[in-house]
C-alpha cells in the first residue's frame, strides 16, 4: 500500500476489471438493445426491421386496437390484485409461521414449493383443476351440490380472476419467505418492549415491525411488479388469452404482433409501453432507494 | 412411427461412412397423424435419392413461422421450409433470403404442369419462382358424421340450410352440432368459407382481394355474419382447441360436422373412416360448388455449402414428379399441383375435388390475398366474435369494416 490515497476509481482494481466485460455486455445488450427497440417503434417494419418511418403511427393504432386495451386493463386488474393479496397472504403466513411452532422448515418448503414451478406447469395444472369437467367443480358436485358452478376459465368475464388464483398459489411463498426473513432481522427486544408496554400484537406488527421492514417491502415491491409486467407464460399455459380475448396481456400482444402478424413496427411500440410502465415503478424507487445518501456503499 | 426409425438408422450410417448424401433439415408443421404419415412420403423419396432429409417439425404454424423467420433472418438457414405460399413469404424473398429455383422450374417444366397456374403465381416474385407448391388446399368443406345423424334418428344434411336446421335435433340427443376448435385461424377460416359459400362470389373478390370497405360494410356481409352467428350458436357446446380435436368429435360421432379444410381429410383416413359411409364431405357446404386454391409451398433458403444446394435442388424437383404428387396427396388428403396424374385411388370426398378443380370452379386463397397483419387482426376479432355471444353480429360488422379498410 503506497502511502497516498489511492483515488476512488482505483480502489478494488481487480474486482472491477473483473466487471468490465459484465458492464460492457450489460449496457450493449440492454441499453443498445432497448434504443433500438425504440428508434424502430417510429418505423413501418414488417417480417423484418426496416427504416422506413412512420412516426408515430403505430401508437396510434396501438392505442385504437381493443385488443390492446383489454390486455392494459387486463394488466390493471391482476397486478392491484396481485399485489394486495400476495403481500397480505405472505405476510400473513410469514407471522405465523414465525410463532415458534413446531415443523417449520417443513410448512415453509411445501408453501415455497409452488415457486419452484414453472409457470408454464403452474399454468397447465391450474387450468385441470378449474376446468368444470374434471377440476374442483366436478369434486364438489361429486359431495352432493349439484348446482354448484366454479368455472373461471370459461366464463370472460372472471377468467383474469381465475388466472390470478394461479398466480397467488405461484407467488405467495417467495413472499413469505422473504417476510419471514425481514421478521427474523427484527430485535426481539422490541418485542419485549412492547409486551412491556402493553401494546397489542397486531398494534405492534402494525405500527412498529412493518415500518422497521420498509426495505425487505421494497424489495419485495420490486421482485412483485416486475413478475406482474412481464407475465405471458402463465396466460399462454392456462387460457391462451381466451376465452375470446378476456385474458390477453400486453407481453403475449408483444409476441402475437411480432410473429403471428409479422408485425415488428407494432410489437415494439408495445413493448416500448411496457417499458415505459416499468420505468414508472423502477425510477421513483431507484431514487428513493439509491439517492439521497452517497455513503451508502 | 417407422420411417423416422428408419430415419435415424441412415443417419447414422451416413454419418459412420462419410459418403457423399448430404443431410438436408427440413422444417414443417405437419405433425397431426394424417400430416406426419404424409410428411413421411417426401422424406422417404429423398432418402431414395440417396441423400438424408433430417426432419425438423414444429407443433402448429405460428410457433413454427416464428422458429423458422428467426433462423432465417438470425442467419442459421435450415435446408428447406414448408410455408403457406403467398404474402407470408414476400419480405424474406425482398431481403434475398431466399433461394431463387427459376432454374429448376424451367428445367422441369413446372409452368406447364402446374394447374392451377395461380399457385406458381404465388411463388412468383418479379418474374422469379422461389417455392415449389406441393399440393393444393381448399377450405370450403363441411365434413358431416353418419353415425351423429343416425343416433339423432334424421338424415345427413345435404346443404348448410338443412345442417342449420338439423340442429336442434342434434342438441336433443346431446351431440354438438358443429365442432369448432377454440382458435382464431380456425374461426376466421370458417366465416370465409360461409362468404365464399353463402353469398355471390365477387363479394369475397371485393372484400379481400380489392379491400372495398363498402362490400365488407354491406347487405351480403351482413348476410354472412347472421350465419356465422348461427354456427356460434351451434358451436357453443364444442370446448376443444386443436382442428384435429374438432375432427375427432365428427369422427366419433360426437359432433354432427365441421367446416374445415381438405386437410381433415386425412384425419378421416388415419381413422379409417370410409366417404360416403361413415362420414360425408360437402364442398362450398353444399350451396356454392366451388374450392379455394391455397397450399403448401417449400422455400429453400440460400446456402453457403454446394453440396446442400445441390441437395436442394434435387428435393424441389422431387416434389412435383407425379409418383410423389400422388403418395404425399393421397395421405395428406389434398389435391396434387398437376392435373396430368392418375389419383382414380383416391376416395369420393377427393373426386368432387378434382372435379371442381378440372371445371375451374376457384377462388385464391385469404393467404394469397391479405398480410399476415391483416389476418391477425381477423383471427383475434372472430376469436372474440365466437367466445362472446353477447358481441352482435352489426358491432362484429363494424370492426370488419374498419380492419378491411385499413389493410394492405
Amino acid at each position: 500500500m503506497s502511502s497516498a490515497r489511492p483515488s476512488r476509481l482505483f480502489r478494488n482494481k481487480s474486482a472491477k476489471i473483473a466487471a468490465i466485460p459484465m458492464i460492457v455486455t450489460a449496457l450493449f445488450v440492454f441499453v443498445g438493445g432497448t434504443i433500438w427497440t425504440v428508434v424502430y417503434s417510429f418505423t413501418k417494419s414488417g417480417l423484418l426491421p426496416r427504416l422506413k418511418w412512420v412516426g408515430l403511427d403505430q401508437y396510434e393504432r396501438l392505442w385504437a386496437t381493443r385488443k390492446w386495451l383489454v390486455s392494459i386493463e387486463n394488466l390493471a386488474i391482476y397486478g392491484f390484485c396481485m399485489l394486495l393479496f400476495v403481500f397480505v397472504i405472505g405476510f400473513i403466513l410469514a407471522a405465523l409461521i414465525d410463532q415458534k411452532i413446531r415443523f417449520e422448515n417443513t410448512i415453509r418448503t411445501v408453501i415455497l414449493y409452488p415457486y419452484a414451478l414453472s409457470f408454464v406447469v403452474t399454468g397447465l395444472v391450474w387450468q385441470w383443476i378449474l376446468n368444470p369437467e374434471f377440476g374442483v367443480q366436478k369434486i364438489v358436485r361429486g359431495w352432493g351440490w349439484e348446482s354448484f358452478n366454479f368455472d373461471p376459465l370459461y366464463n370472460a368475464d372472471i377468467a383474469i380472476y381465475g388466472v390470478l388464483i394461479a398466480g397467488l398459489w405461484q407467488g405467495s411463498g417467495l413472499v413469505m419467505v422473504l417476510m419471514l426473513a425481514g421478521l427474523r432481522g427484527i430485535d426481539q427486544d422490541v418485542w419485549k418492549a412492547a409486551r412491556v408496554d402493553g401494546i397489542p400484537a397486531w398494534k405492534t406488527y402494525l405500527l412498529i415491525v412493518i415500518p422497521m421492514m420498509r426495505p425487505v417491502f421494497i424489495t419485495t415491491l420490486v421482485l412483485v411488479v416486475t413478475g406482474i409486467v412481464k407475465i405471458y407464460d402463465l396466460i399462454v399455459a392456462q387460457t391462451g388469452g381466451g376465452p375470446g380475448i378476456s385474458t390477453e396481456v400486453p407481453a403475449k400482444y408483444v409476441y402475437d404482433s411480432m410473429f403471428r402478424a409479422n408485425n415488428l413496427g407494432q410489437g415494439f411500440a408495445a413493448s416500448t409501453m411496457m417499458l415505459l410502465t416499468v420505468a414508472l415503478v423502477v425510477i421513483p424507487w431507484a431514487i428513493l432507494e439509491f439517492g439521497g445518501s452517497k455513503n451508502h456503499d | 412411427m417407422k420411417w423416422a426409425t428408419n430415419l435415424l438408422a441412415a443417419t447414422a450410417i451416413a454419418a459412420a461412412s462419410n459418403t457423399s448424401a448430404t443431410e438436408l433439415e427440413v422444417m414443417h408443421w405437419w405433425t397431426s397423424g394424417g400430416e406426419a404419415a404424409a410428411v413421411g412420403e417426401l422424406a422417404k423419396a429423398f432418402d431414395a435419392s440417396g441423400h438424408t432429409w433430417v426432419d425438423a417439425a414444429i407443433a402448429g404454424g405460428d410457433p413454427a413461422r416464428a422458429v423458422m423467420v428467426s433462423r432465417l433472418t438470425g442467419g442459421d438457414p435450415m435446408g428447406a421450409f414448408q410455408f403457406n405460399h403467398g404474402r407470408q413469404a414476400e419480405e424474406l424473398i425482398e431481403a434475398g433470403l431466399l433461394r431463387d429455383i427459376t432454374d429448376i422450374a424451367e428445367a422441369e417444366g413446372w409452368k406447364d404442369i402446374v394447374n392451377p397456374t395461380s399457385l406458381l403465381d404465388s411463388c412468383t416474385v418479379d418474374g422469379r419462382i422461389y417455392c415449389a407448391p406441393v399440393n393444393i388446399h381448399s377450405w370450403q368443406w363441411l365434413w358431416l358424421s353418419h353415425k351423429a345423424y343416425k343416433d339423432a334418428g334424421i338424415d345427413v344434411p345435404a346443404n348448410w340450410d338443412e345442417f342449420v336446421a338439423a340442429a336442434a335435433k342434434l342438441e336433443e340427443a346431446g351431440t354438438v352440432p358443429l365442432a369448432l376448435g377454440q382458435q382464431g385461424w380456425q374461426q376466421s377460416g370458417l366465416f370465409n368459407v360461409l362468404m365464399a359459400a353463402l353469398v355471390p362470389n365477387d363479394v369475397f373478390m371485393s372484400v379481400y382481394g380489392d379491400k372495398d370497405a363498402d362490400v365488407a360494410g354491406g347487405e351480403a356481409v351482413a348476410r354472412v355474419f347472421k350465419a356465422a352467428a348461427d354456427a356460434r350458436a351451434m358451436s357453443s357446446k364444442s370446448t376443444v382447441q386443436n382442428w384435429n380435436d374438432a375432427t375427432n368429435l365428427v369422427i366419433t360421432g360426437k359432433a354432427g360436422g365441421q367446416i374445415m379444410g381438405d386437410w381433415a381429410q386425412g384425419e378421416f383416413a388415419v381413422a379409417e373412416q370410409v366417404a360416403g359411409d361413415d362420414y360425408s364431405c360437402l364442398p362450398g357446404l353444399g350451396v356454392t360448388q366451388l374450392l379455394s386454391t391455397g397450399g403448401d409451398a417449400f422455400y429453400f433458403p440460400v446456402l453457403s455449402d454446394d453440396e446442400q444446394t445441390a441437395a436442394q435442388s434435387e428435393l424441389a424437383a422431387l416434389m412435383l414428379k407425379p409418383a410423389t404428387q400422388v403418395a404425399f396427396n393421397l395421405k395428406k388428403g389434398s389435391l396434387p399441383v398437376r392435373g396430368d396424374i392418375d389419383l382414380s385411388t383416391a376416395n369420393d370426398c377427393m373426386q368432387k375435388g378434382l372435379a371442381l378443380l378440372a371445371d375451374g370452379a376457384l377462388l385464391p386463397d385469404t393467404n394469397q390475398l391479405i398480410t399476415p397483419d391483416t389476418n391477425d387482426q381477423l383471427n383475434t376479432l372472430f376469436v372474440e366474435f365466437f367466445a362472446d355471444t353477447s358481441m352482435t353480429t352489426e358491432d362484429a360488422q363494424a370492426q370488419f369494416v374498419s380492419i378491411i379498410s385499413s389493410a394492405e
